[in-house]
């Protein structure tokens, strides 16, 4: 029962992105069809490289637990002929589980008897079933296959060599002429062939040829290059978990080395010098606090021997790609922030949606109607105005073209150089964040306002040339942006009406002759697609989907003020004290779909619960909607909560569908009134009661 | 190792593994890739092994010959080899060795990059080759050509000549690197450079071009009539690098784009489609020759 295997698959390089993934497929589907074929094992080991998968099975016995199974066969009535003999379905049935008549005994099931032999199937030698192996191999998925040669197989990467062993002894099989041996290979440059005479012998074999197949010791030998480095240098080398996995995945035996570059390209913006840094070279950037310093450190897929003179050539590569930066930066320096406003009309940023240029004069719009409605200082509306006027100047930039994540980001730099002020700067880098869901919103007014201007106009402007979102279809990132709306509606505790926003919006598109969908139909295509996400963020906070569907009943609203009023009720459900309230607004809005109209005449009263609740209602409305509108929302509903005993004392005595019209319209009325206030708040009929004593 | 050394280094390498020398194509071009002798001899079941220098134009590219490491024109080294050998990646890297690059001494590696031409309906996988971090290679797999499956596939090996040179050269200037025997890169092209950049940016007539990619085009679309695929394929190249001078000029949009592209392509794809058609009337010819092209 201590037999091991060994099977490698050897590729020509894999794409780093694709090896994570590969390794852990490459563990569960064997786990998985070691189970199948009935071999007990005690390990699974997984190595990769980038240029071998491979897994090593320890604990496997010589051959499969031979088992005893019951058959079952025809009822003993088809079993046996009239005359008691052996009926041809019976000794059908023995012949086929390889046994004969005399074998048979009855069992009866469910009170009928049914024939039976006992079968004693013996396991089959663990050599034989490890050539089906190949069948695991060929069942790894990766994201991108491809042939080669006159193949037809399509794998991640052309297979090379196999190598299948089961302690000494190759097992075989054969892939696109490929066929398996005792052959693995070293490190392409430095090592050499090497004959395995054991699986177990895989891994240490593999290092005397410098490759370290264990990715996480790859990873953690990196790491504690990185970490000697830091402290003989005394630099700071930033975590980065993801270019780790990337440069592990990229080299079969890791030697880091530093370079350096003239300081001169430290005036260039640092993230253009990251950027060149970590996505271009897979270089970490090495900084001493907050301040980037003139070196890089990189990691070779080799040994320390003419470390310097990679290093050296790694510098040169890097020099050329910061010069480019550098010449880009000052080159850029040398338009005005006019001048590239001009070329905004030349480019197209969406069909039926006209050029960038178009787009800005949108966002001037809307900057000007949020700007309104947020009544924010003249200052801010005037800067405001001018970042919303250059918002897109960067993006006809070299610089952005270049680097198209550094949009924003040079826009600010720019916008300062070229003596625009700290707010509109600021609000060039601010528009586009949050950069996604959760991630952090812009932290000026001016900024704010930019940021949902621009992503009001994308998500109106797109769905109306009818790019609704659906399902997993959402390529222009609607659903990030409008997350990210409500996020900054909230961050900043607007009280504005978004449902009302986006009607005037869309009334001004409309007017515009914008988009080919219909003024109604955008309108509920947008209010849907707003309340779906604003229920899905209130969600996220563990309210539950009846109070989300409350608050949401006549749309987004106030966004931050809607969240308050969901949380409070997700409170409020718990109290037994509110069932009564609860109920006795639920009275109001069912009764309230009655009423025609709501135009209430005081002198048609004729009972006293209804003058009482008619003033109740009157008195109490002042202070409810101060309260909403300061955000007290809990103060809100305690003012509403007034109602709750007038309307009890309303229904308990008053006969509402009463024969006479005039006083039958007049008492609907009143309380349509009362349902129109109500709803302010929420529809409380869809809130279910939820307590449990 | 100067230029015309290292072309003929490489010359040499890839014609001792089997490859026909071709020379550079007449026709303006992007790329080596889209040269007929890849571009049409990579479809279809017969066998191919070629290599040649191709001086590829890229407008866009041009900086009047004062950025240091780019321009109009550059040169590619270019290798198709039609099946893929199992040992392709070996033959590459000895032909590094041949050019002076002991592996060993440097890091090279094969970083995932996958090639796509949508013009050219094109598509591959594979990667860039880096030495210390430098691109000099692009080596792909083909998988379509023109819309069709590629079957079987070529790899295709892209040396980037003057890249290649600046390392080999130690040079930071592409203008200084020496093309043989004191003869720079910058004293054969600096003027032409500075000129085409002129012409490409401030002097070239927008219309004239406009009028031109239309006539291109349906002088490829009639040719395509009569089946004539190698003509119909050099005006497709024609409207492809007027295209290119029309799209650094900047004057054409971000739609335009998408529609001049599917233009170029629905031709490719159709020469592409009668080409194979082509040589299927022919009986392939050259697949009775695959015997002697493997040595």
């Amino acid at each position: 029962m201590n037999k091991q295997a060994l099977f490698e698959i050897g590729l020509e390089e894999l794409p780093a992105r694709f090896i994570d993934d590969a390794e852990k497929q490459l563990k569960t589907k064997t786990a998985e069809w070691l189970g199948k074929n009935r071999l007990p094992s005690e390990q699974i080991t997984v190595f990769s490289t980038p240029r071998r998968l491979a897994v090593l099975i320890g604990g496997l016995p010589d051959k499969q637990p031979d088992i005893e199974e019951k058959a079952k066969g025809p009822a003993k009535h088809i079993a046996l002929t009239e005359d008691g003999e052996w009926s041809k379905a019976a000794i059908g049935f023995t012949k086929g589980q390889g046994k004969s008549v005399e074998d048979i005994y009855f069992e009866s099931i469910k009170g009928t008897e049914y024939a039976h032999v006992d079968k004693y199937i013996e396991g089959v030698s663990t050599e034989t079933i490890l050539q089906e192996f190949k069948e695991l191999i060929l069942s790894l998925t990766f994201p991108k296959n491809m042939r080669w040669g006159d193949r037809t197989l399509k794998y991640v990467r052309p297979i090379r060599w196999l190598v299948a062993l089961f302690e000494e002894k190759v097992i075989p099989f054969e892939i696109e002429g490929v066929q398996t041996g005792a052959v693995t290979k070293g490190h392409r440059f430095l090592g050499e062939d090497i004959t395995l005479h054991h699986p177990g012998a895989y891994e240490e074999s593999l290092e005397t040829q410098y490759v370290i197949a264990d990715r996480n010791k790859r990873m953690e030998d990196i790491n504690q290059q990185l970490v000697h480095l830091q402290e003989t240098k005394g630099w700071e080398i930033h975590e980065d978990k993801e270019l780790l996995k990337e440069v592990t995945d990229l080299v079969e035996f890791p030697t880091v080395f530093s370079g350096s570059f003239d300081e001169e390209f430290l005036k260039v913006p640092e993230e253009a010098l990251i950027t060149s840094m970590k996505e271009h070279q897979r270089y970490f950037p090495v900084h001493q606090g907050a301040s980037l310093l003139p070196y890089f450190v990189g990691v070779r897929n080799g040994d320390e021997q003419y470390l310097d003179n990679v290093a050296r050539g790694n510098e040169k590569v890097l020099r050329a790609r910061l010069s480019d930066a550098q010449f880009f930066y000052e080159e850029d320096q040398k338009i005005s922030i006019e001048s590239r406003l001009a070329k905004l009309k030349t480019i197209v940023y969406q069909e039926d949606l006209g050029t960038l240029a178009d787009k800005v004069l949108r966002v001037e719009e809307i900057t000007s109607l949020l700007s309104d409605k947020l009544s924010v200082s003249s200052e801010d509306k005037a800067h405001a105005g001018r970042a919303a006027h250059i918002s897109k100047f960067d993006l006809v930039t070299q610089m952005v073209d270049e680097f198209t994540n550094l949009q924003g980001m040079m826009g600010e730099k720019y916008a300062e150089i070229f003596g625009e002020s700290k707010e509109v700067a600021v609000a060039m880098r601010e528009q586009y964040m949050p950069k996604q869901a959760g991630s952090a919103s812009p932290e000026t007014t001016v900024g704010a306002i930019l940021s949902v201007a621009d992503k009001l106009d994308t998500i109106v402007g797109t769905i109306a040339i009818g790019n609704l979102p659906s399902g997993s279809q959402d390529p222009y990132g609607l659903r990030r942006q409008a997350l990210g709306i409500l996020q900054i509606f909230g961050d900043h505790n607007w009280k504005t009406d978004l449902t009302e926003l986006l009607d005037e919006i869309i009334d001004h598109y409309k007017r515009k002759g914008l988009g080919t969908v219909p003024e109604e139909q955008l309108k509920k295509d947008v209010h849907e697609f707003f309340d779906a996400r604003a229920a899905y963020l209130m969600k996220k906070e563990n309210v539950e989907s009846d109070i989300v569907d409350a608050v949401l009943a006549s749309g987004v609203g106030f966004y931050p003020i809607t969240k308050q009023k969901a949380h409070l009720l997700s409170e409020k459900r718990n109290d037994s004290d509110f069932r009564e309230v609860h109920e006795s607004f639920g009275r109001v809005l069912n009764m309230a779909e009655k009423a025609d109209s709501s135009a209430v005449d005081p002198s048609l009263f004729d009972k006293e619960e209804e003058m009482n609740l008619y003033h109740v209602h009157k008195d109490m409305m002042t202070e409810f909607e101060s309260s909403l509108n300061a955000s007290q929302v809990e103060k809100a509903l305690d003012t509403l909560t007034l109602l709750a005993a007038p309307i009890h004392g309303f229904f308990d005595n008053i006969m509402v569908m009463t024969e006479d019209n005039k006083v039958r319209e007049n008492r609907l009325a009143l309380l349509n009134n009362i349902a129109e206030t109500l709803y302010m708040f929420a529809d409380f009929r869809a809130v279910q009661w939820k307590q449990h004593n | 190792m100067d230029i015309q050394t290292m072309i003929l280094t490489l010359q040499k390498h890839w014609s001792d593994h089997g490859c026909i020398l071709m020379q550079a194509y007449d026709t303006e071009k992007g790329a080596g890739t889209m040269s007929p002798m890849t571009l049409l001899r990579s479809l279809g079941p017969e066998p191919w092994n070629v290599a040649y220098v191709e001086p590829s134009r890229r407008p866009a590219d041009g900086r009047y010959g004062e950025n240091p490491n780019r321009l109009y024109q550059h040169h590619q080294f270019q290798v198709i080899m039609k099946p893929s050998p199992d040992n392709i990646q070996e033959i590459y890297l000895e032909s590094l060795k041949a050019l002076g690059i002991d592996p060993k001494q440097h890091d090279i590696r094969f970083v995932e990059d996958n090639w796509e031409n949508p013009t050219l309906g094109a598509a591959g996988l594979g990667w860039e080759v880096w030495l210390d971090g430098m691109e000099i290679t692009q080596f792909t797999y083909f998988q379509q050509i023109g819309g069709l499956e590629a079957k079987p596939v070529s790899a295709e090996i892209t040396y980037g000549i003057e890249r290649l040179a600046s390392y080999i050269q130690d040079k930071e200037n592409v203008f200084d690197l020496e093309w043989t025997n004191g003869v720079t890169v910058g004293d054969i092209f600096s003027q032409p450079e500075y000129e085409h950049s002129v012409y490409t940016f401030e002097e070239s007539d927008e219309q004239m071009l406009f009028g031109l990619f239309n006539t291109y085009e349906k002088e490829a679309e009639k040719l395509m009539e009569k089946d004539l695929v190698f003509p119909a394929y050099d005006y497709v190249l024609k409207c492809s690098h007027t295209f290119n001078l029309l799209d650094a000029k900047g004057v054409i949009s971000v739609t335009e784009r998408t529609g001049y592209i599917g233009r170029v392509r629905k031709l490719a794809r159709k020469i592409a489609k009668t080409y194979v058609e082509k040589r299927e009337e022919l009986g392939f010819p050259m697949l009775d020759k695959e015997e002697s092209s493997h040595e």
